[in-house]
């Protein structure tokens, strides 16, 4: 959707994200090797690995926390390693463990992230309204956030990130455990927001939120092995899929991964995606081994977990799993 | 009670207080099934779960795992029953093997038997090159494959999984089902909560809960013909953009993204739906999608019921 290029070396100026090799140690450990990328300003952008591959260690580098080993990077135009102050100004994050206070209302902890974040008194008012409208929290004002759901808290903690209105947010694993419905007002609360002119910059396991994103990097061992949109990255997908549609996944997944030329199979909701050489070939040699079985076989695009279980497989997953 | 079920509740009930966790909850689980449970956030699955297990006592009701009542002989199953909750204890200071000891203490398993069940759970968890490695240590994923390894230390034949894929990648996920898989293999019977509705596809049975009600429990196919109407699939070049024109032309909770595709919901008649929403898409200047009838996945149940 957005005219950002994979391609860029960093540092570009309309970029409100601009990463230049950036790297981070601890000790021996490369946590991030030498990631070069760049957000644009309103871009949802999507940060995808396994876990322990180095997104929330990038994450922390970006909002000041954590000083960089080597290698640059600019958040809103102010440089990560030494104008962390000014980040701070212009971001907004939220992670996994929304920071509410439990036993605070809804009410009460808007007001409380509005004085850390300094609003003004004059705009408090409406900064919390926006929040509760935004939220839909109207009716829950009064309840304290030990008691709202997780959609609800989710919301709540989405609001209080962005109460003093910065034009990038960090939203690491926002919606894990959170459940389907919750997560769809949750991405409508986003494209709000990037329509708005704000930069997203977001990780997820949930590969169809993914889908939603208008650019993605994968991150494996610390470095950035792929950058692009959902579509170029599907294009370059190594090799096809074959969707079989079956009633028993199970019974069917170790019968057909021994056939020539599955390089892979796995279940993919109610039925199996095999990764193959050629979709062709495989749906034929299924036929004739298996002509009692009633098999829808199709040959479909790759999904995003397609891709990325193609990309962990190919970068070696004995050290990841 | 048919011996077939392994799990079988009769109008479970749970009240904190004033609060109503799970109400007039009545289900049956066949003995080898892998039965899933979906719903909201607070919908009561964890409570429910935790009552089955054994964990938590109801306060009306009653639960048979394996013939067993609860309430009187919860002893008498404990040891047939396997559960890993959210955040399940694993020792962050122990190794993987440790841990799995540990568990084998636990529930009493023989020192001559030990050795090998821990040999096998390591095996096939694929967790033997890390058996040295502190369990604080591990990815998200390991260490959910590990918190399963430890619920199975005891061979049960009635495993209750409380959202074990939570925050854990695709590769890892894929695993963990491969795992279960193997299990259904020897006879174990399953019941998992899930916020993964694609997980919840490939289960035998589906209850879906709601405010602590089952709303429904089916097949997952059972569960799509309660939808009434069907499902129109669009491909549009500016899919958010369609959501939001679309969204005004048709009734609430009608339209929904599947990442860059677009669900229309339509009550009776897929022509006439089809036909409004082209000429809306139209009418602000988007090219026209293509668009062709797709069968339901419970996310566009859960939607389409719940939104």
């Amino acid at each position: 959707m957005n005219g950002a290029n994979a391609t860029t070396t960093g540092e570009s100026p309309e970029a409100q994200v601009s990463l230049h090799e950036l790297t981070r140690r601890f000790g021996d450990f490369t946590a991030v090797d030498r990631v070069t990328l760049d957000v644009a300003r309103g871009e949802i952008f999507g940060f995808l690995g396994p876990n322990g591959a180095g997104k929330s260690t990038t994450i922390r580098m970006l909002c000041g926390i954590l000083p960089p080993s080597s290698g640059s990077g600019t958040v809103a135009g102010y440089d990560i390693a030494t104008q962390s102050e000014q980040i701070k100004n212009q971001i907004g994050y939220m992670s996994q463990k929304f920071s509410l206070y439990e036993e605070l209302t809804v009410e009460e902890n808007i007001d409380f992230y509005s004085g850390i974040y300094r609003i003004p008194a004059g705009k408090k008012a409406e900064r919390k309204e926006w929040v509760i409208e935004m939220a839909g929290l109207a009716e829950q004002r009064g309840t304290r956030a030990q008691a709202l759901s997780g959609g609800w808290k989710q919301r709540l903690a989405l609001g209080c990130a962005v109460l003093h209105e910065p034009p990038i947010v960090f939203l690491d694993e926002p919606t894990s455990g959170v459940d389907p419905i919750s997560r769809r007002s949750f991405w409508e609360l986003i494209y709000r927001l990037s329509g708005e002119g704000v930069t997203i910059f977001v990780t997820t396991h949930y590969m169809e939120e993914a889908e939603c994103c208008d650019r993605l990097g994968f991150i494996f061992g610390g470095e950035l092995i792929a950058l692009g949109t959902p579509a170029e990255l599907k294009a370059g997908f190594p090799g096809q899929i074959v969707e079989i549609g079956c009633e028993r996944p199970f019974e069917l997944l170790q019968r057909v991964e021994s056939l020539p030329g599955v390089k892979s199979s796995a279940l993919f909701g109610a039925g199996l995606h095999l990764a193959v050489e050629n979709a062709e070939q495989t749906i034929a040699a299924i036929g004739r081994e298996l002509p009692d079985l009633d098999l829808r076989m199709e040959r479909i695009t790759p999904s995003l977990e397609d891709l990325f279980v193609s990309f962990m497989q190919a970068q070696g997953r004995a050290a990841s799993s | 009670m048919a011996p077939s079920e392994a799990i079988k509740t009769n109008a479970l009930q749970k009240r904190f207080g004033k609060v109503t966790a799970v109400e007039e909850l009545s289900l049956g689980v066949k003995s080898g099934e892998l039965f899933g449970l979906v719903g909201s956030d607070g919908a009561g699955k964890t409570t429910t779960l935790r009552m089955l297990a054994g964990i938590m006592d109801p306060t009306g009701g009653e639960t048979l795992v394996l013939g067993r009542n609860m309430a009187q002989e919860a002893e008498e199953v404990r040891g047939d029953i396997g559960y890993m909750s959210q955040r399940f204890g694993l020792y962050p200071d122990l190794t993987v093997l440790e841990n799995l000891r540990f568990y084998a203490d636990i529930h009493m398993i023989p020192a001559r038997e030990r050795g090998g069940r821990i040999d096998e759970l390591l095996g096939f968890s694929n967790l033997t090159p890390f058996k040295e490695r502190l369990a604080g240590k591990l990815s998200g994923g390991m260490k959910q494959k590990l918190g399963l390894a430890c619920a199975l230390v005891h061979r049960p034949r009635v495993l209750f999984l409380d959202e074990p894929t939570n925050g854990v990648d695709p590769v890892s996920r894929r695993d963990f089902w491969r795992i279960l898989h193997g299990l259904l293999g020897e006879g174990v019977t399953i019941l998992v909560a899930t916020a993964y509705l694609d997980e919840a596809e490939r289960c035998h049975r589906v209850g879906l809960m709601h405010r602590g009600r089952l709303l429904a429990c089916d097949t997952p196919k059972g569960l799509k013909g309660l939808m009434t109407g069907g499902v129109l699939e669009f491909t549009t070049e500016e899919p958010r953009r369609a959501v939001r024109l679309l969204s005004a032309d048709f009734p609430s909770g009608s339209v929904a993204l599947f990442g860059e595709k677009l669900h229309l919901y339509y009550a009776d008649d897929p022509e006439e739906a089809r036909e409004r929403a082209i000429a809306s898409l139209k009418k602000a200047g988007l090219e026209a999608p293509r668009v062709r009838q797709v069968e339901p996945s419970l996310e566009d149940l859960f939607v389409s019921l719940l939104r």
